[in-house]
């Protein structure tokens, strides 16, 4: 079928219809971002670290732990291992996205360069009308979501301690949000092997390892379980 | 540390974030079939992915300490229980935050 609509046109429709999904994201990631900018403030380094990290690294847990590596002795390769070990989770979203993002040209380098954990869990779980393009839907995804997140972090960064915070327990925006797409994977399927799966392998992980390194051994244990389990996983039908 | 120690610091966070975010597409590009163990893992990780971000989201949570979990329990509570009635995400999301703040701020 002929698409008639200008690249404008189309763009417009995508944007329209990605931007209610990242509504969750944005009081997520002000929050999240403000306080990250503050942290950076209050620890002594000036907006543009944060300005420039949020932009260029764009993920939550490793750019807090980078403050703390920035104020401690150089260790160039304890912060590799480190910020593998945290970002090792990407792997497994770049596998489920690899058929998505099919097609979908030069915005495809962008679209991995910003999944993040919220960008990723959008972009797989949205139910995108056939009229809308699929790649400039994600794309406006990635782009709203970067875009929180560096304003929020260098606006923290700007204003510092100045502001005072009444918004204690915001941040459960992100926990809310991560339910809800579990939620939905969940009424999706019939049998719940594989949510079962990644709930209670990251839950004895985390009781195992601590707060600090249950990641990657959770996300052994999910390999592993799926691996050993793929015949009946697949003969369930949980997905199409 | 010095200012290109930390330039040398950020970047390698940078780099590692895009290996991690980049590899799977470099290793299996779109132009040879994808094999058949990886296009099953592409469709039974996510559910195992949402799953472990709930639980990653609610890590520093202590069930021993404190308030015991609680009013995270009540509120993810509320965001089930919204979003099975009305099927909304930004009600459920916006209705279990709020229910959330208003626990640990009077409550608890």
């Amino acid at each position: 079928m002929q698409d008639i609509r200008s690249t404008k046109q189309v763009m417009a429709q995508a944007a329209r219809l990605a931007f209610p999904y990242t509504i969750p994201i944005f009081a997520g990631f002000w929050f999240l971002g403000i306080t990250y900018g503050i942290y950076m403030n209050v620890s002594g380094f000036s907006f543009v670290y944060p300005m420039l990290m949020s932009l260029t690294i764009f993920g939550g847990s490793l750019e807090f732990l980078a403050v703390k590596m920035l104020l401690s002795a150089f260790a160039p390769l304890q912060t590799l291992v480190m910020a593998l070990m945290i970002q090792a989770r990407h792997l497994f979203y770049g596998i489920s996205m690899l058929d998505q993002f099919r097609g979908t040209g030069w915005k495809k380098v962008y679209l991995i360069f910003g999944m993040c954990d919220e960008t990723f869990s959008i972009n797989y779980s949205a139910k995108i009308p056939e009229d809308v393009d699929r790649g400039w839907f994600m794309f406006f995804v990635t782009l709203f979501n970067h875009f929180y997140w560096f304003s929020g972090a260098t606006l923290g960064g700007l204003l510092g301690n100045l502001i005072t915070f009444d918004t204690k327990g915001l941040d459960f925006v992100m926990t809310a949000l991560f339910v809800v797409i579990f939620l939905e994977q969940w009424l999706k399927e019939k049998k719940h092997a594989s949510s079962l799966i990644g709930v209670l392998a990251a839950a004895a992980c985390l009781l195992l390892f601590g707060a600090d390194s249950f990641l990657v051994p959770t996300m052994a244990c999910i390999l592993c379980l799926l691996t050993v389990f793929r015949k009946p996983i697949e003969k369930a039908g949980d997905f199409t | 540390m010095t200012l290109t120690q930390q330039i040398i610091t950020v970047g390698i966070c940078v780099l590692a974030t895009i290996a991690t975010r980049f590899l799977p597409f470099l290793l299996f590009s779109s132009k040879k079939p994808t094999p058949g163990y990886i296009r099953y893992l592409g469709k039974a990780l996510p559910a195992a992915i949402f799953g472990m971000l709930v639980v990653y989201c609610l890590k520093n949570v202590s069930i021993l300490t404190g308030s015991h979990g609680v009013p995270e329990l009540l509120a993810i509570a509320v965001v089930a229980a919204l979003h099975l009635w009305k099927q909304q995400m930004l009600l459920s999301i916006a209705g279990g935050t709020v229910c959330y703040m208003l626990l640990v701020q009077l409550v608890f």
